[in-house]
């Protein structure tokens, strides 16, 4: 009979019972400390009510009163924040490992790429048990990917990537919500979440027809684009060699180190003389606007693919047309 | 405490009658002024804090931006403007001495040498519609040779730079503006004879706010016109 | 002015409503109090045009399908609530009618500092609340309250440069309001009436003031941004462009944080005159209740970006931000707990301002700790953006705010018109706003935890039975509030003649004639005495105890 009337949302995914049991200790609390307060207004209200042969008796105050009632609050405020916290940098920390999985929100519209290279829109499959990151950016406006049953939410801002992780714990299918008001058809910009049991995942990614993955699609561009006359797997490029340089620091030319993450990556690729590594010269095109999103999405994940495989760096022979071989590389 | 109306309308006929007496009516004032003047801080504050995060993360645009800037025009205006200062705090002076001629003649100066600031100011503006510096789509931006080899301009990223000065230099300017009414209706006043050694208050206010507005103006020359200036 | 020409036969004696007739002497006029009725006659028809989208609302989400209106005008619709409500309502609600009318009467001085300002700051609600309802009346606008860029500066198509105009110049009105106060409480002063000797109402409306002073200055900038963005084309806040659109919510929630505050600590400064007086008890730890005022206020500036802590900021910026959360709500605590330590062994009289503070102190209490859910980071990223958060605000807003302005309506209303209203009526209306209200918004923390969305047009429908419980409650509390409405107008002509001092209440502002004349008081009076001297003070006769 609750098929329409539920109290608790759906549990699916490891973080959610740390927040379940977070917002049980708050609901406790708050519930014990409004019967209180409630209590002792309508006790005094009761008992001191105002009828003849009795008169307030004048209390100035207590500053020891006043200081127990600051501290101990202060005291399980604290317990509350520290408990919120290590929830939160769990929330924000994806285990390393993570399957990966871009998304760009437009209006009203989720797309999602695996990175085997099936594409979905306002559906996203995935197994039980295994992590998974997803890669966020918008194309419009900020959106919000929120999906209830596994107590996350990430707003999802044009011109840069924001991640967020879950752990799917029970198959089902789930809301997949947009959280940030995004335009006429927000409360349409909704999806849902299949999770599945690893074998019918395999099944599923057999099922549906891929052009390849994304990494590959990301190679494709990286020749289609000529990135891979610069960007060469040896040290005679007159870009950076990208291979195996994902999630370690860089030196720039200003002496500054940044750690290359994906918001780096689309940096340089949308805007290359941003941060300029230690040793090139700012040569490189901007592609901004010339590239969408999705291509975008790709390039990254190829270049993230070459720290698995470093061998098959940028600018892979096996995959060079004969009639674009990179020039002689000019001495810096 | 022994503010009977009839005493305080003996005492001047520029007090309220709200006020006890014309010391309080003073202070009032000019406490008045101030609070209103730390509220032109923070709405000032929200710009310069937009532009000090782009100025840290755009650097070289802001650079290139800057220098498309006439320093000279720049400089002249900030020149006018203290000047414009010093006329404003003499008139004060020439008020609470009584002195309607001089008073007349500071504040008229004052007005002057505002105008003469916005009229500079909108040469500034006019040149940058032709070079198409203005934010928008017909935006066009051919950058010099950078002062560092190593740096490459983003044209969009530019259009920030030009967008906040538009944004702060019209603000100030609609502040000059404002200012230059006011001192045109003190002037007014002023040639009528209302202000005296014992009721100089509005002058002294709005000489408040033009400072004020001034400083303003000493923040933004060398936060617009003046990065990355050496050599 | 010569009286012998307008002798009303019922009140002979001069005060500020007989003294003039006729629509000059009101809009013209620089008396504090007059200017008070204006605010009070402009706010409450905003309320009702807030009140009206908030119904269509409602209805509209009796059923999951979106079939009342079109998605585009329930944008607009809960776009329009939030403004109306939060910017020509709340915001002035209390300081700009209660604050107005009080300020000078509790600190024993003839009108506001700058008198002419002061009717200036209503003119310029007026153009604003004009150019709002051409705004509405033209279109619409759809951004939300909130004004999120890109959104308002690139997408919307509506009428966002107006409503951002509107909201400027409302905030113009306020600053100057808030100036007005400040330069009052420090100038202005009768003799004797010194910090600590002042009602907990000024200290609120002091600590209000410095918000006004110093926040909306920051959201009149952003608008500023916003609408030359739209018009010129600027990039302040354009990604393509480099900019940054969570500079925007920065800048935006600077204010609108800390407006939050503007709705809530005046309301608080009537409990603190209201609880005292029915309890015929000095309140508990004056001082500490003025401070926690003060601490609010200032706290209240630090704690802004806890509303972003899913937008995309670093983990750490988070951290500080949600820690410093947890410390203002220790001083909103200390009031909590003070209140309820006047009560003890106080003499009760269960009047309708002292309902209405109970119900205050209640809902306030309950939004307060469902906030402490909203700055716990890790149950914050679940339930923000949902119907959790929009329950959170409404406990504050609505049942703190609006009950406390209504509470603080009755307490006065008979210095105000010099007429009592019904009691008996008072009472019931008073649990009927209880009782509508947590119908309305309790299921709404069960909503937001099941994570319903907020701004959501349609919804699916295993969210649809706590829904209609909103619906059904919004309509009980639609009631709630045009029963006050009602029997206010009727006690202007019908009700009985109200004694100076009715309640038998501390304050100078009762030892003046009600309605009181227009320079306030007979002659400035001197203060010798502590506030909430209620040793001191008689009971009147008139006191209605009933039971």
């Amino acid at each position: 009979m609750f098929d329409n009337f539920p109290l608790w949302p759906a549990r699916a995914s490891t973080t959610a019972g740390n927040v379940d049991a977070l917002y049980i200790f708050l609901v406790v609390l708050s519930t014990f400390m409004s019967v209180a307060i409630f209590v002792m207004i309508l006790a005094f209200a009761a008992k001191y009510r105002r009828r003849p042969g009795h008169a307030a008796e004048q209390i100035e105050g207590s500053t020891i009163l006043e200081i127990t009632w600051s501290v101990i609050p202060f005291g399980v405020f604290v317990v509350i924040f520290v408990w919120g916290a290590v929830i939160f940098f769990q929330e924000r920390t994806p285990p390393r490992g993570a399957t990966e999985i871009y998304v760009v929100a437009k209006q009203w519209m989720w797309k999602l790429e695996h990175e085997e290279g099936h594409r979905e829109i306002n559906e996203l499959h995935v197994p039980v048990g295994r992590d998974v990151k997803m890669i966020l950016t918008s194309q419009d406006v900020i959106h919000s990917f929120y999906v209830p049953a596994f107590r996350i939410k990430q707003d999802v801002v044009p011109g840069r990537y924001t991640t967020a992780w879950f752990r799917p714990t029970r198959p089902g299918t789930y809301h997949l919500f947009c959280a940030e008001y995004c335009g006429t058809q927000h409360s349409g910009m909704i999806g849902q979440v299949v999770v599945l049991e690893p074998s019918q995942y395999e099944a599923w990614l057999s099922g549906g027809g891929t052009t390849g993955s994304l990494a590959s699609t990301g190679q494709a561009l990286f020749q289609q684009l000529g990135c891979s006359t610069c960007h060469r797997s040896d040290t005679q490029g007159r870009g950076p060699n990208l291979a195996g340089t994902f999630g370690k620091p860089v030196l720039l030319d200003d002496g500054q180190t940044v750690i290359e993450d994906e918001n780096y990556i689309r940096e340089s690729i949308l805007n290359p003389s941003a941060k300029i590594v230690s040793g090139f010269k700012p040569i490189m095109p901007p592609f901004q606007g010339i590239v969408s999103e999705e291509q975008l999405n790709a390039l990254v994940a190829y270049i993230k693919s070459l720290n698995q495989n470093p061998s098959g760096a940028a600018g892979s022979p096996t995959l060079l047309p004969a009639g674009t071989q990179p020039q002689a590389p000019k001495v810096q | 405490m022994s503010d009977s109306p009839a005493i305080v309308e003996s005492h001047n006929p520029e007090q309220q009658h709200h006020f006890a007496d014309m010391e309080q009516q003073r202070q009032a004032s000019s406490l008045g002024m101030w609070l209103f003047l730390a509220t032109e801080v923070m709405f000032f504050g929200g710009m310069f804090c937009a532009y000090l995060i782009y100025r840290y993360w755009y650097y070289p645009e802001f650079a290139a931006g800057s220098k498309t800037l006439d320093i000279r025009l720049g400089a002249i205006n900030t020149a006018v403007l203290i000047c414009s200062s010093l006329t404003v705090a003499l008139s004060v002076r020439a008020a609470q001495f009584g002195k309607r001629k001089l008073l007349v003649t500071l504040l008229v100066a004052t007005i002057l040498l505002g105008l003469v600031f916005l009229g500079i100011k909108g040469v500034e503006w006019a040149s940058k519609f032709e070079e198409h510096h203005v934010p928008g789509y017909s935006f066009h931006f051919e950058p010099q040779a950078p002062s560092h080899p190593n740096t490459k301009i983003d044209p969009q990223r530019i259009q920030i730079f030009f967008s906040l000065y538009f944004a702060m230099t019209g603000i100030h300017a609609l502040h000059m503006v404002i200012g230059v009414g006011l001192f045109a209706v003190l002037t007014f006043y002023a040639w009528k004879g209302r202000y005296n050694s014992a009721y100089y208050t509005p002058i002294e206010n709005a000489g408040l706010y033009w400072h004020f507005v001034d400083i303003i103006w000493i923040y933004l020359f060398p936060l617009l016109y003046l990065i990355d200036r050496k050599k | 002015m010569n009286m012998a020409t307008v002798v009303n036969p019922v009140t002979e004696r001069e005060n500020y409503l007989n003294q003039e007739y006729g629509v000059r002497s009101w809009l013209l006029t620089t008396d504090h109090k007059r200017i008070a009725l204006l605010y009070l006659a402009s706010i409450t028809f905003f309320f009702f045009v807030g009140g009206l989208f908030a119904l269509l609302i409602r209805l509209e989400l009796l059923t999951p399908a979106g079939d009342l209106v079109q998605a585009d005008t329930y944008n607009k619709l809960f776009t329009m609530h939030g403004q109306i409500m939060v910017f020509f309502f709340l915001v002035p609600s209390i300081p700009a009618v209660l604050g107005n009318f009080l300020v000078p009467l509790m600190i024993g001085a003839r009108d506001l500092a700058f008198p002419r300002i002061n009717l200036l700051s209503w003119y310029l609600y007026i153009i604003a609340g004009i150019l709002m309802m051409h705004a509405v009346l033209t279109g619409g606008v759809d951004t939300g309250w909130t004004f999120y860029t890109p959104f308002s500066t690139a997408f919307s198509n509506t009428k966002v440069i107006e409503a951002g105009l509107a909201i400027f110049v409302v905030g113009f009105s306020s600053i100057l309001t808030g100036l007005n106060f400040v330069v009052t409480i420090h100038r202005m002063r009768a003799p004797g009436m010194t910090w600590w000797r002042l009602p907990l109402f000024i200290w609120s409306m002091y600590a209000t003031s410095i918000i006004f002073l110093l926040g909306t200055p920051v959201l009149a900038i952003t608008l500023t941004l916003v609408i030359f963005e739209r018009a010129f084309h600027l990039g302040i806040f354009d990604p393509t462009r480099g900019g940054d659109p969570l500079l925007f919510q920065h800048l935006f929630w600077f204010y609108s944080h800390p407006a939050v505050y503007i709705m809530i600590l005046p309301s608080m400064g009537i409990i603190s005159e209201i609880v005292p007086c029915f309890s015929r008890k000095r309140i508990f730890g004056y001082s500490f209740v003025a401070m926690a005022s003060i601490g609010i206020a200032v706290l209240g500036f630090l704690v802004w970006a806890h509303h972003m802590f899913v937008a995309g900021m670093s983990i750490y910026a988070a951290l500080i931000f949600s820690f410093l959360s947890y410390l203002v709500a220790v001083p909103s605590a200390i009031k909590v707990f003070n209140w309820t330590a006047t009560l003890y062994k106080g003499s009760i009289t269960f009047s309708t301002p002292l309902l209405y503070a109970f119900g205050f102190i209640g809902l306030f209490t309950m939004g307060g700790l469902t906030g402490l859910f909203l700055a716990a980071l890790g149950v914050d990223v679940h339930v923000t953006d949902t119907y959790f958060v929009i329950a959170h605000f409404h406990y504050i807003m609505v049942g703190g705010a609006v009950m406390g302005y209504l509470g603080g309506m009755h307490f006065w209303w008979p210095k105000i018109s010099g007429r009592m209203y019904p009691e008996s009526l008072g009472r019931l209306a008073a649990l009927i706003v209880f009782i509508g209200f947590n119908l309305t918004f309790f299921p709404q923390f069960i909503l937001g935890y099941l994570g319903m969305p907020r701004r959501y047009w349609q919804y699916p429908p295993e969210f649809q039975v706590l829904n209609v419980l909103s619906t059904a409650g919004s309509t009980i509390l639609a009631v709630g509030y045009l029963l006050p409405m009602a029997y206010f107008l009727w006690s202007m002509r019908y009700g009985k003649h109200a004694e100076p001092n009715p309640w038998g209440a501390a304050g100078l502002e009762w030892m003046t004639p009600s309605p009181p004349p227009t320079f306030n008081f007979e002659e400035t009076p001197l203060v010798t005495w502590e506030a909430y001297d209620y040793g001191n003070i008689d009971l009147p006769k008139e006191v209605p105890v009933e039971r």
